[in-house]
């Protein structure tokens, strides 16, 4: 490469480590550094997170008592819909994204990502991405109404909120596919030299193949609602059925989108808890290598299998059978897992902090929401659970105990070597408390609404369900309340810095390339590539 | 960006655009491949070809006896009255059978209406051939205007033993691209609210 010397020599005085941007707009706007990148898209999360829960709280409010109380039907159809899109697409896989682009280059001894302007610019699309959605909220007609899964015709006989939703989820997507992209070109090509694919943190593991499934599958939602906005406002018939389209085919197009979806959000959580269980666990990582083609596995199979979102539309026996055991057989890779993360915990000296809590809450919890999916598969027995609370109560446990616990404790394990600082551990263990009981008391009644037919995106239901809705609301209230204390935990270590001041190691258990790095990690880290010593790499023993 | 891996990711991003560039095309290329595959396989109760291909057709199978029953239904934004002159009908495999459906526009102005068929069970619906059908092309029904709408149809007699009961349901929908039309070459102002 004939640039190769002139790149080297003019930045041959970039070696200070703490060369920042001096300006506040130069840096956080037109900034490309990996780390400040992670740090936006990990703060537009929690603030969608926030965002996204006041929908969820308007609509347990509504659904505190029978009857219709505090808002129109229609408005609650709209926060049905925009919750789930805000939580989604806003919440959890930006704080993916923000992860990978903290922790990637940093696990793989690289100086930043392989792309770093293009990282800004997936970055900030998705502001203006959000503001389009969100503001169909004060549009005439209101915001989406149909449900995130935008089953025409329901969605497109809305007003002209259609074409914002449709172009924000265009945004959405290009936004994902360049974070992809960037990921895959950093995991690729600039591992430090001696970190081979089978020595990676499982964590960067988790996040190639996801990103792999990001590129392969977001088209696809881009493709499938410009046919909406096609049939909607050019006269097209795709979804049609008067003009020779079929709104069936929605549900199948959507669904093969929408399926390897719901692993790219859950496929990094499994990352993130591979990471942290063997440093509480103080022992190896057990099965680091079934841990890869388990992944991998999942990713494979979460292509065929996404007729059992729709095995009520009719379809042949056949094709119900197939899809059936297809689903079943995903839970033998994820059944893997458990059972490494478990035996990983077995005879481990281990301790619980905050981060660890979270990952053990995440394994017990996620396998609860794990084992209501197998339920769900079972053809007949999905025929009395779709569309009830019970699928509600399924994909939030795989989701709010699975991804979002995840998340807070990736927060909580790297946050120190983010701030330079300890955060309160004593509030840290108040909040995971505070969130595993009341996330329990949300979701878990929502199982016996939908065992016994409430149905879901209803506003209005049997006095019969009082109840455990009544119980679920408190619930719900009292864990979003709870998140306030994650936000106070975030101010009080980023911005007051009263915690303790955070060691190189942070955790006693810790390995990996990150820990190598002084606490806060440098603006600029691994300028040079590091040595690879494998008694550093995460899961030690790395040959099974 | 750094002076210690100056490497060139072209050939990564070059692999990985044509990966989303053909996910993207696949999208589009479902449609006619479910289109294909439900015609094969008869999901969704798409019908036979016209015609009948069978090498069976033309004779008649008089050892079998199916009940086909008729469904009828309008889509809301079509002001027509819409039914089957016969709630079922029983064949033979093989037979050719004609039947008449009844419908009366129920609006001051010229409508145009697209009916679309569908058969039930979706395993027998590649075996239900229609030679006939009003559903073939665009029905204009004038103001007020009522028409018996013919369907000539054999079933054929590869159908599975252990079929004896299928149903043809149709539905018309308002063709609002034709009906828009034919406001528009009409003489006289019409008020069609669309």
């Amino acid at each position: 490469m004939a640039h190769h010397g002139d790149h080297a020599d003019t930045h041959a005085d970039h070696d200070d480590h703490d060369h920042k941007p001096s300006g506040f707009f130069d840096r956080w706007f037109c900034g490309t550094n990996h780390k400040d990148i992670g740090t936006l898209y990990l703060l537009f999360s929690l603030l969608m997170f926030f965002i996204g829960g006041s929908m969820a709280l308007v609509i347990r409010a509504e659904l505190f008592q029978p009857g219709l109380q505090l808002v129109e039907p229609d408005f609650f159809n709209q926060m049905t819909t925009m919750h789930a899109l805000v939580m989604i697409f806003g919440a959890v896989m930006p704080a993916f994204v923000g992860l990978a682009n903290w922790m990637i280059p940093m696990m793989i001894g690289a100086p930043d990502m392989a792309l770093p302007r293009m990282n800004n610019w997936s970055f900030w699309i998705m502001p203006f991405a959000f503001t389009l959605l969100l503001s169909t909220l004060f549009m005439d007609g209101g915001g989406p109404a149909g449900g995130w899964t935008l089953y025409p015709p329901l969605s497109i006989q809305g007003g002209n909120n259609v074409a914002f939703v449709i172009f924000a989820v265009h945004m959405m997507g290009i936004s994902s596919i360049m974070g992809a992209i960037n990921i895959i070109a950093t995991i690729l090509n600039m591992r430090a030299p001696g970190l081979d694919l089978l020595k990676m943190p499982v964590f960067v593991w988790t996040w190639l193949i996801t990103a792999f499934l990001l590129i392969a599958v977001m088209p696809v939602l881009a493709g499938s609602v410009t046919m909406l906005l096609t049939d909607k406002y050019f006269g097209t018939s795709f979804f049609n059925a008067a003009g020779g389209g079929d709104p069936v085919m929605f549900q199948h197009i959507f669904w093969f989108f929408g399926h390897p979806e719901v692993y790219i959000m859950i496929l990094p959580a499994f990352g993130v808890a591979s990471e942290i269980i063997p440093t509480f666990a103080r022992k190896p990582l057990f099965g680091y290598q079934a841990m890869v083609y388990a992944t991998a596995s999942i990713a494979f199979l979460s292509f065929i299998v996404w007729a059992h979102h729709m095995f009520t539309v009719g379809m042949p026996l056949g094709g119900q059978i197939f899809f059936m055991y297809a689903t079943m057989l995903i839970a033998i890779p994820t059944g893997v897992k458990v059972f490494n993360w478990v035996a990983t915990m077995w005879r481990g000296s281990m301790t619980f902090e905050t981060p660890m809590l979270f990952a053990i809450a995440f394994v017990v919890l996620f396998t609860i929401g794990g084992f209501s999916g197998l339920m769900l598969a079972i053809v007949p027995a999905d025929f009395q659970y779709h569309d009830t609370y019970f699928v509600v109560a399924h994909f939030h446990y795989v989701l709010v105990t699975g991804a979002i616990f995840s998340i807070m404790a990736a927060v909580y394990y790297w946050l120190p070597k983010w701030t330079g600082r300890m955060y309160n551990e004593t509030l840290g263990k108040v909040h995971f408390w505070l969130s595993t009981i009341t996330v329990n008391m949300l979701f878990f009644p929502q199982h016996f609404l939908g065992l016994a037919g409430m149905p879901r995106r209803i506003p209005d239901y049997n006095v019969a369900f009082a109840d455990f809705n009544m119980i679920s609301s408190i619930g719900g209230f009292a864990f979003g309340l709870s998140q306030l204390l994650f936000a106070w935990l975030i101010i009080d270590t980023c911005f007051l810095k009263r915690g303790a001041k955070a060691t190189s190691g942070v955790w006693e258990g810790a390995k990996g390339l990150e820990w190598t790095l002084p606490s806060p990690a440098p603006y600029h880290s691994f300028s040079t590539p590091p040595k690879i010593d494998d008694s550093v790499l995460a899961h030690g023993d790395v040959s099974h | 960006m750094n002076p210690a891996a100056p490497v060139d990711h072209r050939g990564v991003i070059r692999k990985v655009l044509m990966v989303c560039a053909g996910s993207f095309l696949f999208c589009f290329a479902l449609i006619p491949i479910y289109s294909i595959y439900c015609e094969i396989t008869g999901i969704n109760g798409k019908t036979g070809n016209a015609g009948g291909t069978s090498a069976a057709a033309g004779v008649v199978d008089t050892t079998r006896t199916i009940t086909v029953q008729f469904d009828t239904s309008v889509k809301a934004g079509l002001p027509w009255a819409f039914r089957a002159k016969q709630a079922s009908i029983e064949v033979h495999p093989g037979q050719i059978t004609e039947v008449l459906f009844e419908a009366s526009n129920l609006s001051a102005n010229d409508l145009v209406g697209q009916a679309v068929p569908s058969v039930a069970p979706n395993r027998a619906s590649i075996y239900f051939n229609k030679t006939e059908c009003f559903c073939f092309t665009e029905q204009t029904l004038a103001a007020g205007e009522t028409r018996d709408m013919p369907v000539r149809f054999v079933v054929d007699p590869a159908l599975p033993a252990n079929v004896s009961v299928m149903t043809l349901s149709y539905t018309f929908y308002l063709n609002d691209i034709a009906t828009g039309r034919l406001a528009q070459h009409a003489v006289v102002p019409n008020n069609l609210a669309l």
